[in-house]
């Protein structure tokens, strides 16, 4: 079944406000999303990537334009969820601070239906830590805010872990940890793809990160989708001058970047 | 814990929170200590002496044993009404923010509605319409109804701007129910605000009654802080110099609000990182 | 003349169960005028510590533990924050913070925040002098000044935030800068404006000396002359920045490049190795080296030695077996 269609949009808008105040977050994209690919998509600050990742989501809706996940309008959120799950950018503002990290990781087992015996939900927590490495013995008992941001984006991961959905919204995961953390999660994410062949839609505002990462590169900019392809032809035969901008702004060592 | 810590370290919480559990600790524990009568036991406004502390009232009945038995009243009526004005309020706050749009529109207009409306003109005329029975209990609950709009107004700010927060999103992806977000994951955000709200009904409450009770619609069943300013108003003590009619009760009443006052703002300051400097 | 040194110095948190956390050990560099260097490192290394010790900044829980910061020959040691503030900051050394959302108060216009933070520092100048000296450094950077300046910090956009920040905390023309990861909330396009804008600075001579903190190794090669590495509140590893990003000689530095990813042709099948494990728990007392439980090449006898700074292929660096 590879290469089945998930998501498909044409020439879908998402627009907030009212009147003269309205902001086109995302303007007329048509695109779709294949089973198992990892798509990126890339773009400065604003440009309306985190906005689609959130109508993927079913978080925000689109405002015209047809969006369909299998084909079909997205209607049913707790049966969308179990399919479609996420991770965000600040991993402590993801998780309650009131509550065991261990009981939060649990507690997304209430996206099923029936959830499965406590031992296997207590299995499948243990299993999912184990996965990104983290002793289950390391976070028992403890809050959010008694670990590292690196540790943090890991239970993020864990939780993903835990669901084993068919797709995974990453919403720019990589973006408050330092590189080494960052090495980490792109490990994990490439792992999740060829354990449990998900399909990952990853959002960076780094072209070189996704270039690494996927199967196919979306370039946004000001909620238009300006270019897409495979991850050599964009970054070596960009078609938009807004793409060789994001190729020239990042800092590689072997590259002139800026003149002094 | 921690929160705790720096309660403890502003002056004005110790101050306030000594001053209202000693109030508490009087009216339950008074009681206890001193014989308290209803019984007449001497002359009509009977001046202080060493037995009665604090003189006799119009029915010959001890000042000391009526404060006492007052001050259980006012306590009791400020609670009953912070407890059903706080609850009312953020669940009325706490869904509409959440909730946003046509629901929010609704509640706020709603919130606005009780705002406009002379919360203590509705407070009258219910009370007025029960000529029988008009109790203590009912009269916390009236006032509990009328003022619960200052809750749902600071709730309703709060919930609005958790409910973009990204843990809201997550929790909304494990599959968690609308009342399991809002009681799980908005709630706990936001307790220190519901029970700075609480503290002030509470002492709104307190002086509801006192203002209700002294114009003669307070309860018939029982003696409180505003039953006996108004029975010293309508006997003219006031203009005969009959202070020990009026003035410990009025002490009583400002020491106990004041006393839920000092609370809510040393709290504002503690739990707002604004204002903590 | 180095304007700027550093002599062992080593800081510590105190607990409130007073328990000592050593955040920087042993550190010890001096710069020249004109030099810019990069200090990196991963988040909990120390770079933000050291950013207050060097300025002299030991508000509690942070304390000194030992050694000395001069500053044109001139200790900040055992002085008060208040007299760090009104001699030092601003006109000698001047910090750029890390998120300029923080660093700016919401509800005051920019020049208004400019005018508090120089009100402190120069005594008896009036509103309008500042505005006026505030204008036409704005207007030196090419910014929209009159629509920036009065701004409240939410209507402007990250970037304008951030170029702000580094124009007041310029604007007396300071004689080094600290920069601690000036740019790591933004995005790189946001990224090379705000860069631009520091080597503008350097250029028209505002000030000439940096020290830039990030755990971008590829933007420093870009930065900085001089790159220092840190790991566990100690420099692993110092050298010129080509030396430091392409002949990386301490194992920590070679890993943490190994980390790096580009989007280089031809890179998109090498895998970026993430160094495993977990850095060692700053408050208990380290004998031996401090990156040994997660070097590849650790051997029996580095576990117990604790080592120091030497001189390998002309950088300095802090393990007996670099070669």
């Amino acid at each position: 079944m590879q290469n089945d269609i998930l998501f498909e949009a044409k020439n879908c808008a998402c627009k907030f406000g009212h009147g003269k105040k309205v902001v086109k977050a995302v303007d007329d994209v048509t695109f779709d999303i294949k089973d198992g690919e990892i798509v990126s998509l890339v773009g400065g600050s604003g440009c309306g990537k985190s906005v689609l990742a959130k109508m993927m989501l079913g978080l925000h809706h689109p405002t015209s334009g047809a969006f369909t996940y299998k084909g079909e309008p997205i209607t049913d959120y707790q049966v969308h969820w179990r399919e479609v799950q996420a991770v965000f950018q600040d991993p402590f503002s993801c998780f309650n601070q009131f509550f065991t990290i261990r009981s939060q990781l649990k507690s997304a087992f209430g996206i099923y239906k029936e959830k499965p015996s406590n031992f296997e939900m207590e299995d499948r927590v243990d299993q999912a830590l184990l996965a990104v490495n983290v002793k289950p013995s390391e976070v028992e008992g403890k809050y959010p805010f008694e670990l590292s941001g690196g540790q943090m984006q890991r239970m993020l991961l864990a939780r993903i872990f835990v669901l084993r959905p068919k797709v995974l919204i990453a919403d720019e995961p990589t973006s408050m940890v330092d590189a080494c953390v960052r090495a980490n999660i792109l490990d994990y994410l490439m792992k999740l793809k060829e354990e449990l062949s998900m399909t990952i839609v990853f959002i960076t505002h780094d072209i070189g990160l996704a270039y690494y990462v996927s199967d196919r590169l979306f370039i946004m900019h000001k909620g238009k989708i300006i270019e897409q392809g495979a991850p050599d032809d964009v970054t070596q035969r960009p078609k938009s001058e807004h793409t060789v901008q994001l190729l020239e702004d990042i800092p590689e060592i072997h590259k002139e970047w800026i003149k002094r | 814990m921690k929160l705790l810590k720096n309660l403890l370290k502003s002056p004005m919480f110790v101050i306030g929170a000594l001053l209202f559990l000693s109030t508490l600790l009087i009216a339950l524990l008074g009681p206890v200590f001193y014989k308290v009568t209803m019984e007449r036991v001497g002359a009509q406004y009977g001046a202080p002496t060493a037995q009665f502390l604090l003189g006799l009232d119009d029915l010959g009945r001890d000042y000391v044993s009526l404060l006492l038995r007052g001050l259980r009243s006012s306590l009791f009526v400020g609670l009953l009404a912070g407890v059903i004005a706080t609850t009312i309020g953020t669940l009325v706050g706490i869904y509409g923010g959440f909730r946003g749009g046509v629901v929010d529109d609704v509640l706020n207009m709603l919130t606005n509605l009780f705002v406009v409306i002379p919360s203590f003109v509705v407070l009258i005329l219910i009370s007025a319409s029960f000529k029988e029975g008009r109790s203590l209990t009912l009269i916390g609950v009236i006032i509990g109804m009328t003022t619960w709009t200052w809750s749902a107004r600071a709730v309703r700010a709060q919930s609005a701007a958790l409910k973009s927060k990204d843990h809201i999103s997550l929790a909304k992806l494990n599959g968690d129910s609308t009342l399991r977000v809002l009681l799980v994951h908005i709630l706990p955000y936001i307790f220190s605000y519901v029970f700075m709200v609480f503290i002030l009904q509470v002492s709104s409450g307190i002086l509801s009654e006192a203002a209700i009770s002294m114009i003669g619609l307070g309860p018939l069943d029982t003696v409180s802080l505003g039953t006996i300013l108004n029975q010293a108003k309508n006997t003219g003590a006031l203009g005969d110099g009959i202070w020990w009619a009026f003035i410990p009760a009025t002490v009583v009443i400002t020491l106990l609000v004041f006393a839920l006052y000092l609370i809510n703002t040393s709290m504002e300051g503690v739990f707002n990182p604004r204002l903590r400097k | 003349m180095a304007i700027f040194e550093v002599d062992k110095l080593s800081l510590h948190y105190l607990t409130r169960f007073g328990q000592k956390i050593h955040a920087v050990t042993d550190v010890s560099f001096s710069m020249e005028q004109g030099e810019i260097l990069g200090i990196a490192g991963e988040s909990g290394c120390g770079k933000s510590t050291l950013v207050n010790g060097l300025m002299g900044l030991f508000i509690p829980p942070l304390y000194p533990t030992s050694g000395d910061v001069r500053v044109g020959g001139e200790s900040l040691m055992g002085r008060t924050p208040e007299d760090v503030r009104a001699s030092v900051l601003s006109r000698k050394v001047s910090m750029i913070p890390q998120g300029a959302f923080n660093a700016l108060n919401p509800t005051r216009k920019v020049k208004d925040i400019a005018a508090d933070v120089m009100a402190a520092h120069l005594k008896g100048v009036d509103k309008k002098q500042i505005y006026e000296r505030l204008k036409d450094r704005f207007d030196l950077f090419g910014m929209d000044t009159k629509r920036v300046l009065n701004s409240h910090p939410i209507q402007l956009t990250a970037g304008e935030r951030q170029r702000s920040v580094i124009g007041i905390s310029t604007l007396l023309n300071p004689q080094m800068v600290i920069a601690d990861e000036p740019t790591s909330a933004l995005d790189v396009t946001t990224q090379k404006v705000v860069i631009k804008m520091i080597f503008d600075l350097l250029e028209k001579g505002i000030f000439s000396t940096m020290i830039f903190i990030t755990h971008e190794l590829p933007l420093l090669r870009h930065v900085a002359n001089n790159i220092a590495i840190m790991y566990a509140g100690e420099i692993v590893e110092k050298g010129t920045a080509e030396q430091v990003v392409f002949d990386p000689r301490h194992p920590y530095t070679k890993a943490l490049m190994g980390a790096m990813l580009s989007a280089e042709p031809g890179q998109k099948h090498r895998k970026p190795t993430a160094i495993e494990g977990a850095p060692p728990n700053l408050a208990n007392a380290i004998t031996g080296c401090r990156f040994a439980e997660r070097c590849p090449s650790v051997c029996a006898e580095c576990k117990q030695k604790k080592q120091e700074i030497r001189i390998v292929g002309e950088r300095q660096v802090r393990c007996d077996y670099a070669k």
